[in-house]
């Protein structure tokens, strides 16, 4: 999935190998090499403002680098450390149901965020169900009130899962939904609240405002975005506003599976330093993988 | 929003005053030019097709007369991008035929299901009796979806939760048909992209469109896919041919340049646009508004105005030879010319464009940097009824005073217009009978056009 990217740094690889086949690596060099590169970085889906500090870091690494006779491997092998650098940062420190665990919280409450259509539901459906696996009891609760169907497509999921299913009628509060949520999964003893909120666009000020205060009043112990990894430039804007507006604690990249290049990752991991918990890789409640920055970058460079 | 797109702007308006030479003006511009494309996520390749193209039109092509080089760039760069659009008119979004059928197609979450029920709603509106259907028995849900939609908006709904898609098709176009007589028949489908465990899904769309033969296949693309979106477009048109596109979510932030990928790659045009998430969020779709909206500039209307207004010159001058040819101008031509004049800036340049208008000797003393004048003229016949316009001899003095007030303008320039009137017309008449010869026009060609 990765194979746009990695041909890319192959390219750049072997133009650097060209232009300093025999000495120290020049920030000059680099840069020419780097403006020829920006295009194609976009075509992976790096946000086009994510560059800068991309080349920044990537020039820290190479520019000076002690190779007598730089051959493309040699190259290829700072590319790789850099990005597994940069990639790693937003690696998380634990799967989330170990953090859950071991944070002694319970319930344990998590906010779904992210714009329509970029696969919360289905993402929610698939953290519920690992959690189940891992022994724990999550209730998934829909505190979207106005998406025709968005309460059905939730209950759904909950059914075939065996999950227990909170909603409230469509037009009520969704803070108050989630509100009773907690209280009800506190009494029952169950172990995580999973809360999906409407996905309206995030420019929409009243959707803001009714994120707010689901946030204010249920008091998440971790905010996460749900972000679709076919997303272009567009993803950084999804990202700043929600960060600046609602706030986030981590990221669930979606339609992984959809052949997606890739770069979002990359964007993520230069701009914004939260970590990206998840990949969801297809339509199965099993597909969604841990994100390693390893293995991103194993797929990147190959 | 306006910030994000403030930059081309500029970068138009320091390239039309650039010191730099032409050359390397439309060199940096269409740098400039691909970042912003980029970043409003057209597809790389289909960026650098378009600006090749602009290029070596701009370096071999010679403006028209009476424009700047560089205003002419920008109208190609503008021409080129609607071009894609298929050109810069709005697109006919009514039934060619009936039963239109029409089928929803794309990735998952770009908005096909709130799509169907928002052109059910733009053709109930329109006087159609509409159908919506479902063959989504994949995501949890999506029947229930489109059920309460399709009740909000009092149209007859058919679906099926479980069992092949392309029978429920069939199944659902019969029983809106025989059951319902509807005559615009509108089938959502399951979101899909293709890829892997997913390639399936593709013959699975392609026997829906077979058991329907569908009317058209209008393919749903969010407005904030990035690079992908050139590919996906692809292969959906390889296996069901896109007939038109919707570009969704443009109430977000997204600049929404995967859509134009997706013309590029599937040859279709967009056809409607989603603004909002209420059913009446729907807009056939503008090409000039969102090429504005790709390109981040505000406002493409006054250069626009002003080739619009070239174009016009064409037909002022076609007026004119056709007056040359009869002998006789109307008040209603020589409004026509003030009006295009004004539109094309200074006048000097102009001028030169209208035959016989040099050769008249009016222009010099008449209208030379005399915009204010033309202002006061066009108010002047704007203010007249169609029987003066038809014939300005009927205007004796009370009509005269009248026109004064009425334009807001003194007696004297009434005069003055109607002087200008006679004069250019004793001129036309005399040029007829031989007395007067003019320069550079070929008297016999128009001759036999006059006809």
């Amino acid at each position: 999935m990765f194979k746009k990217i990695r041909g890319v740094f192959q390219n750049i690889a072997n133009k650097i190998a060209d232009v300093v086949s025999k000495k120290e690596l020049t920030e000059e060099e680099l840069k020419k090499v780097f403006d020829e590169m920006e295009l194609s970085l976009v075509e992976s889906d790096v946000a086009y403002e994510a560059l800068p500090a991309l080349f920044d870091e990537l020039k820290k690494k190479l520019v000076g680098a002690k190779v007598s006779r730089f051959d493309s491997s040699e190259v290829m092998e700072l590319i790789k450390e850099a990005l597994v650098d940069i990639i790693a940062r937003v690696e998380p420190k634990e799967d989330l149901v170990d953090l859950i665990r071991s944070s002694g919280v319970r319930p344990f409450i998590i906010v779904f965020l992210g714009v329509n259509g970029v696969g919360k539901t289905t993402t929610i459906a698939k953290v519920a169900n690992k959690l189940l696996k891992a022994g724990m009891k999550p209730i998934i609760v829909a505190a979207d009130t106005f998406r025709a169907g968005a309460q059905e497509q939730l209950a759904l999921h909950a059914e075939r899962l065996g999950v227990p299913f909170f909603k409230g009628k469509y037009g009520a509060d969704p803070a108050a939904v989630a509100k009773d949520a907690v209280i009800y999964a506190t009494k029952k003893g169950l172990d995580v609240v999973l809360v999906d909120t409407a996905g309206r666009m995030h420019v929409d000020v009243d959707l803001v405002e009714e994120l707010r205060k689901v946030v204010r009043v249920v008091k998440p112990h971790m905010r996460i975005l749900v972000l679709d990894a076919l997303t272009g430039n567009d993803s950084l804007e999804q990202l700043r506003y929600f960060d600046s507006n609602v706030g986030f604690d981590a990221v669930i990249l979606t339609k992984m599976d959809a052949d997606a290049r890739g770069g979002c990752a990359l964007t993520l991991s230069v701009l914004l330093r939260k970590p990206i918990i998840y990949v969801g890789t297809g339509q199965g409640y099993d597909d969604l993988e841990l994100f390693r920055a390893k293995m991103i970058v194993e797929k990147i460079l190959g | 929003m306006t910030t994000v797109f403030g930059k081309i702007r500029d970068l138009v308006s320091s390239f039309l005053r650039s010191s730099e030479s032409y050359e390397e003006a439309v060199n940096s511009f269409i740098r400039e030019l691909q970042k912003e494309m980029i970043k409003a996520d057209v597809n790389v390749k289909v960026v650098f097709e378009l600006s090749a193209r602009i290029k070596e039109r701009a370096l071999k092509e010679e403006p028209p007369e009476g424009v700047l080089r560089r205003e002419w760039f920008v109208k190609i760069v503008y021409d080129e991008l609607s071009r894609l659009f298929g050109g810069d008119v709005a697109p006919d979004p009514y039934p060619k035929s009936f039963p239109w059928i029409i089928l929803l197609v794309g990735v998952q979450g770009s908005g096909k299901t709130t799509t169907a029920g928002k052109l059910a709603l733009f053709y109930k509106k329109r006087g159609y009796r509409v159908g919506l259907a479902t063959t989504d028995t994949y995501r949890p849900a999506a029947y229930d979806q489109l059920k309460q939609i399709a009740e909000t908006i009092g149209v007859p709904f058919y679906g099926e939760k479980s069992g092949d898609p392309a029978e429920i098709a069939r199944k659902a176009v019969a029983t809106l048909l025989n059951e319902y007589s509807c005559d615009v028949i509108i089938i959502d489908t399951a979101g899909r992209h293709g890829y892997g465990k997913e390639e399936s899904l593709l013959m699975e769309m392609k026997e829906i469109a077979e058991a329907i033969k569908p009317s058209e296949v209008i393919l749903v693309i969010d407005s904030s896919i990035g690079q992908k979106a050139y590919e996906l477009a692809k292969k959906f048109n390889e296996w069901t041919p896109i007939g038109s596109i919707v570009i969704t979510k443009l109430d977000g932030t997204a600049r929404g340049g995967g859509a134009l990928s997706a013309v590029v790659a599937t040859g279709a045009r967009i056809k409607f646009i989603g603004d909002g998430e209420k059913l009446e969020d729907l807009e056939v779709f503008n090409p000039r508004k969102f090429v504005a909206r790709i390109l981040g500039l505000g406002d493409l209307e006054s250069l626009l105005e002003k080739f619009k207004a070239i174009e016009e010159s064409d037909e002022v001058r076609k007026r004119l030879e056709r007056a040359i040819a009869l002998g006789r101008i109307s008040m209603r031509d020589i409004y026509h010319q003030l009006k295009s004049i004004k539109k094309l800036g200074p006048l000097r340049k102009v001028i030169d464009l209208v035959p016989g208008f040099s050769m008249l000797k009016l222009g010099d003393d008449m209208l030379k940097g005399s915009e204010k004048k033309i202002d006061s003229w066009i108010a002047i016949i704007e203010s007249m009824t169609y029987d003066e316009l038809d014939d300005p001899s009927i205007i004796d003095r009370s009509r005269v005073r009248r026109l004064a007030i009425g334009s807001g303008r003194t007696v004297n320039d009434v005069r003055e217009l109607l002087n200008y009137y006679e004069l250019i017309n004793k001129m036309l008449k005399d040029l007829k009978r031989g007395k007067l010869r003019l320069k550079g026009v070929d008297l016999s060609r128009l001759g036999g056009e006059a006809g």
